[in-house]
Order: structure tokens, then sequence, then C-alpha cells
């Protein structure tokens, strides 16, 4: 099987300082030799701390900004190679969501011009046909056709995120980069969109790269996932297989730093100490070197390469071999009692589809107006 | 409970009065105490009016919009009920309050040093070299690497993780009954957070303080909690003490919140939804404020308001139909 999407050793330094004659003194290493491959309908995320470069990958694998070496080929096409128009072609199989709807949507912009701008601009839908084709995408993304001419003012965090969604639904992409789409929601309204995410990728065959700090929210919805430090991929795998047992220190180190839902669940939690280094001078030999509980000499000299094994599970350290088994890491928050997955059962209940965005919004608007 | 709490909070009330004439009813009858030495989880979405709540213990809230009435019991003052004198005395000293935001809570044209340091003089007294020592050991103790010389920088160079350690130290200056966390690890790394999580309980051990913690992390409440309010729409929906909340939750919305984050051995296709909006608090239903949303209302939720019952020891819901496990059996 071919992928749809194959990067291949992507490079972006970012000049942080210049002399006075203009010439660059200093670059941030936001993004060095990052390597994966997307597979259609499926879901990769992209994990890490702030600052290891996930976001530039995103943007990157877009060519929203140009790579300083290394290829992105969509599905086998070279994007570097494409002219201005090849690349708007492209950008219709490719779309992104960002993680803020408060500041992605133009507030000048009813919901029905969001939605019908990218039906020009790629000539999609002629021009008497197109208002129904928003409402078709409001409801696919369980809003009412009638918010069509609201602003996005009217809305609230997650009903603008479910816009953002239907318009990068517009031009029927093969891929969306989901940048932290449910960051800056709360936890009921999250699972709203986590859900439709995974209902649509169901239903429309999207492959998904999905950018996200939260480990949790990763299990949930990836089928592989890709930890980053300091610009650099450590460790890829099968979701189940990263999860049952990571093996860079680095991801066992953010697994076992997730707060569990389950009082007194017993674990082995490694926190590290110190702060993560700039990228601005990143460590010599291994990036991980300096917060590692592992580290050996060798680990502060030479780079280790992402090794992956028969399973497609790869890892960039030295000591993988050497380390102990990942044991109780990811902790066992365990289910729930009988009792209350029935109750929880009952807020599942019935929200396919429609019914899902059936909120009246003339109660939950925030402001008369 | 044989000893008295140190912090009694009876019928909270704020009301917002905003320029349009409009009033708000951003928390609406709130009843919490804590006792010394534990910690109690204030849990709730954006606008639930559990920041209100902990502005209106500081005394922080603006006079001229939020009207506050009900009773906060503290330290043999009532902290609605003092001049603002005894008020100043207090904060910063025997109360303490931590913010979300460590990048806009400290001062940027002052040193961390000179803003520790004004805290231990205004409070304590002493020598400006006494309190300068005072601020490199609360620096120490939060495990600032070499404080010496960190003492001297400015909040710009140090990172979220350094800064919310600094706003820690600088709660702690003048050892605090009670400490107040909004949401202290909410805008940082996973891996900061559980540095700081760990630092939170271990201070907590050392010092024998109260900590009141505003999350909406159900997990990081597991973590350090001993007991938890649950609030929605300006009331407290649901209090229990931890164990016997995450296993045992008898309010709806407590359910829902649950079933709605991604657990990690807890693989659905679908996670819960709340469907529905928070209602509007400028005029706010007469019934059970989560009527709305919830999937188990009956006629009797949307006529009266419930009170907040006792369902078992220690474990309050102000939901008529509890116990819930009589609806699914």
């Amino acid at each position: 099987m071919t992928a749809l999407l194959e990067v291949d050793g992507l490079v972006k330094h970012f000049v942080a300082a210049r002399s006075v004659f203009g010439r660059p003194t200093a670059y941030v290493k936001a993004v060095d030799g990052v390597s994966f491959t997307v597979e259609a309908g499926k879901t990769l995320a992209l994990v890490g701390e702030s600052g290891c470069g996930k976001s530039t990958v995103s943007r990157l694998v877009l060519r929203l900004i140009e790579p300083d070496a290394g290829s992105v080929r969509f599905e086998g096409r070279d994007l570097g190679t494409l002219s201005a128009n090849e690349l708007r072609a492209f950008r219709r199989h490719a779309q992104i969501i960002f993680q803020d709807p408060y500041a992605s949507l133009n507030p000048r912009m009813t919901v029905s011009q969001i939605l019908s701008e990218p039906l020009a601009l790629h000539d999609l839908v002629p021009a008497p046909r197109r208002r129904e084709r928003v409402e078709q995408l409001l409801r696919l993304v369980g809003l009412e056709p009638r918010f069509a001419r609201r602003y996005p003012h009217e809305f609230s965090g997650g009903q603008r995120q479910r816009i953002a969604i239907a318009r990068a639904l517009a031009v029927e992409p093969k891929l969306i980069i989901c940048d932290e789409p449910v960051s800056a929601l709360d936890v009921s309204i999250r699972s709203q969109i986590l859900n439709l995410l995974r209902d649509l990728q169901n239903r429309l065959g999207l492959a998904y790269i999905f950018v996200s700090h939260d480990l949790a929210v990763v299990k949930h919805i990836a089928d592989r996932v890709a930890v980053m430090n300091l610009g650099g991929i450590v460790e890829t795998a099968d979701a189940a297989a990263l999860f049952a047992a990571p093996r860079h220190p680095y991801s066992r180190a953010l697994l076992s730093a997730i707060p569990v839902p389950k009082p007194q669940a017993r674990r082995g939690r490694i926190v590290l100490e110190g702060e993560m280094p700039s990228a601005l001078n990143p460590p010599s030999g291994c990036r991980f070197h300096t917060r590692c509980p592992y580290v050996i000499e060798r680990c502060r000299t030479e780079i280790p390469p992402l090794l992956a094994d028969g399973a497609g599970h790869a890892a960039a350290c030295h000591r993988t071999a050497e380390l102990p088994s990942p044991g109780a890491i990811v902790p066992a928050d365990g289910g729930f009692s009988p009792v209350l997955e029935k109750l929880v059962a009952a807020f599942s209940g019935g929200t396919e589809g429609a019914r899902r965005g059936g909120v009246d919004i003339s109660v939950t608007r925030p402001s008369a107006v | 409970m044989t000893e008295s709490p140190l912090i009694e909070i009876e019928g909270l009330r704020v009301v917002f009065h905003g320029d349009d004439g409009r009033t708000t009813h951003a928390v609406d009858g709130v009843d919490l105490s804590v006792a010394n030495g534990a910690t109690l989880g204030l849990v709730g979405e954006s606008g639930c009016g559990k920041s209100v709540t902990s502005l209106a213990v500081m005394g922080l809230l603006p006079r001229r919009s939020a009207e506050v009435s009900g009773s906060i019991r503290f330290d043999g003052f009532d902290l609605l009920d003092i001049p603002d004198d005894t008020l100043r005395d207090l904060r910063g000293n025997r109360l303490a309050m931590i913010f979300q935001e460590p990048m806009t809570s400290l001062n940027p044209s002052f040193t961390i040093g000179d803003q520790i340091v004004e805290t231990i003089l205004r409070h304590r007294g002493g020598s400006r070299r006494q309190a300068r020592e005072r601020a490199i050991e609360l620096l120490r103790r939060v495990h600032i690497p070499s404080p010496e010389k960190r003492i001297d920088e400015y909040p710009h160079k140090l990172s979220g993780g350094m800064r919310q350690r600094v706003m820690i130290a600088m709660a702690l200056a003048c050892d605090p009954r009670l400490l107040i966390a909004d949401e202290p690890t909410t805008a940082l790394d996973v891996t900061l957070q559980a540095q700081i999580l760990d630092l939170m309980r271990e201070l907590k051990a050392a010092s024998g303080a109260a900590i009141i913690l505003i999350t909406h992390d159900l997990g990081v409440v597991a973590e350090v909690c001993d007991e938890v309010a649950v609030m929605y729409a300006g009331e407290i929906v649901e209090r229990a003490p931890v164990d016997e909340l995450f296993a045992n939750p008898q309010h709806p919305y407590t359910v829902g919140l649950l079933g709605s984050i991604p657990r990690l051995g807890r693989r659905a296709s679908h996670l819960a939804t709340i469907e529905g909006m928070v209602p509007n608090m400028t005029n706010p239903p007469a019934g059970c404020r989560f009527a709305a949303r919830c999937p188990f209302v009956v006629e009797a939720c949307i006529a009266a308001p419930p009170p907040l019952a006792i369902v078992s020891a220690g474990h309050a819901s102000r939901c008529i139909r509890a116990p819930l496990e009589r609806l699914v059996s």
C-alpha cells in the first residue's frame, strides 16, 4: 500500500539573530530531520511538549512555510516542485484546523461566506448550488443550516470549531491537519468534537495528522503516534504498541506524567528534572540527554538513529535494549464500575447526525444581538 | 467534623451588574468548608463560577460591578465584613493565591527577588537582607536551580514552569494557612505539570496548609485532592471525598464529565457528550439548572430547584433522582 503522505528528512531552521550586516548568527532548529508517512483514512498523532516543533511540521506539510531541506510527497507527488497554481490545487486535498476557534474565523464574514469561499476558490460547486452545499456542510458537522447567516461571534467555542471543521471539509480533502483542535475547549465540548472528528473519518475516509500534547486524547483518536522532542522524532509506533510499551525514555516520561482520573492510581512516575533545552542551542548527541534518567557517556556525543523493529515500532535511543521494562508506566486508570458504565451510556444515547447539533442557539447566544 | 474548619463559606452569592443594566448571577448560594491541611478540588467548566468564588474569598472582585453577599469565615474573621486594611494584612500572609497565567501574574519590571522580598517586608518586616535570604530559601524550596543567581533575574528570562514556581514561592512567603490555586498547571506542559503537582503535594505535607485547587481537569483532582466540589452554573451540584466521587458519582453532570474524558485504560469508540449548553446566568432556569442537558430529567426536576442533599456520609448531591444507581438497574 502506498502512503497518502510521505515526509522525508524535513528540516526547518528559523533565523533567531542577525549580525549588523544582516547575516544570520543564530538559528532555532525547529524541525531537524523529520520523516513519517500517513496512510489514507488513518490518523497519525504528533505528540510533544511546547516548542518541540510539532506545529512547524504541520505547516511544512501544507507548504505554508518552505522547508530548508527534505521533501513532502502527497500521493507520490513532491510538493516542493509544484508551481503556485499546482500548489493551490493541492490545497484542495489537504486542509488544516487550528487550535483557537476564536482567531481562525474571519469575524466580518458570515458562516455562509466562510463556507462558500473555498467552494468558489476551487470552483467546486456552481454559484447557484452553493447555498445548498453550505447547508449540507453545516448538517455534516452537527449544526443547523439556519446558522448560515450568522457571524462567528454568535457562536460558542465548540460551535466555532465545528464551523472550522466544516470549512476544512468544504473542499472534500483527503487529509486534514488538526493542530490542537480541542485544547481550547471545555471537557464536555472536547468530547463532542473528538466524536465528530472520528465520525467524519469513518464516513468520509479522511486521514488526519493530529497535533497534540494531550496523550489521553491521542490514545483515543490515533492509529499511529510519533513522539517529538526538540525538532526530532524520538519514537514512532502504532498507538496501541506505544501506549502498551513505550521504549524511549522521553515517551515514558510523557506517559507517566499524565494525571489520570483515578485517585490512588499506583504507578512509577518518572518526573523529569529541569527544563526543556532551547532549540536555539540544542544539546549535542541525543537531544534528550540533559533530562534523561538513563543517560550514559555515549548519549552526550553520538546522535542515536531512529531504528525500527519488524513491527514498525521505532525508537531513537542508544539504550533501548538495556532499559528496564516499561512496567506500570502507563497508569491503569481502570474502567468504570458496571453501574457507572450504564449511567455514562445514558450520555451517549441517540447523538448521531443532526440531533447532535440540535442546540437551540437562541438560548446559548452569549449576548443579545 | 470534630475540628472546626479553617475556612467556611456560607450562602456565597456574587451578582455582576453589567454596564448595560443586566445582572449575571455568577455564584448563587455556595456553601463550602475546608479543614486544616486538607485539599479541596473545585471543579467545573468555563463560566461555572469557580474562579469567581475564589476571587470573592480573596476580596479581589471589583467593588463597582460585583455584589457579594453571604459569609466567608476564615481564622475568626468574616472576610466579607472586614476593613480593607485587615484584608490586606491577611492577603499574601495567611491567605495566598496562585493564578493560572504565570506569564502575566509577575510584574515584568521588577526582578523576581524584589517581588518576593516586597511580600515578606510587607507582612513580616525585618531587614531587607533577612528578607532576601528568606526569598533565596523559598526559591530553593520550590526547586529553582542556583537560587542565589536566579533571584536577581527578571520574569522574562524564566520559562513558564519556572515562573509558576516563583509564583508558588511568593505565595508561600509568609506560610499561608490557606492557598488558593486557580488552574495552576493548565498553562504548562504535561511534564512540567507533573513537577508542579509533586511540588504542591510536597509543600502541603511540609507546611500543613489547606489548599483550594480550582481546575477543570479531573485527572489533576484525582492526583492531589482529598475532597471535591463540582460546580455547575453558579452552584455546587455535588460534593464528596475524592475516591467516592470518582467511584460513585451521584449527580448526572459529574457522570457526564467523567464519561467525556478520554481514558487511557478504556477504549471507547465514542465518548460521552453532554448535549446542549450552560444556561444563561442572566436569567437562570427556575428548576434544576442541569435539567435541559440531563438524560435522567423528569417533570419534578423542572418544577423546583433541587436542594443539595446528603446521599451518604460526606457525600451530597443536588439531584432529586439520586441515588442514581436505581435509574439503571
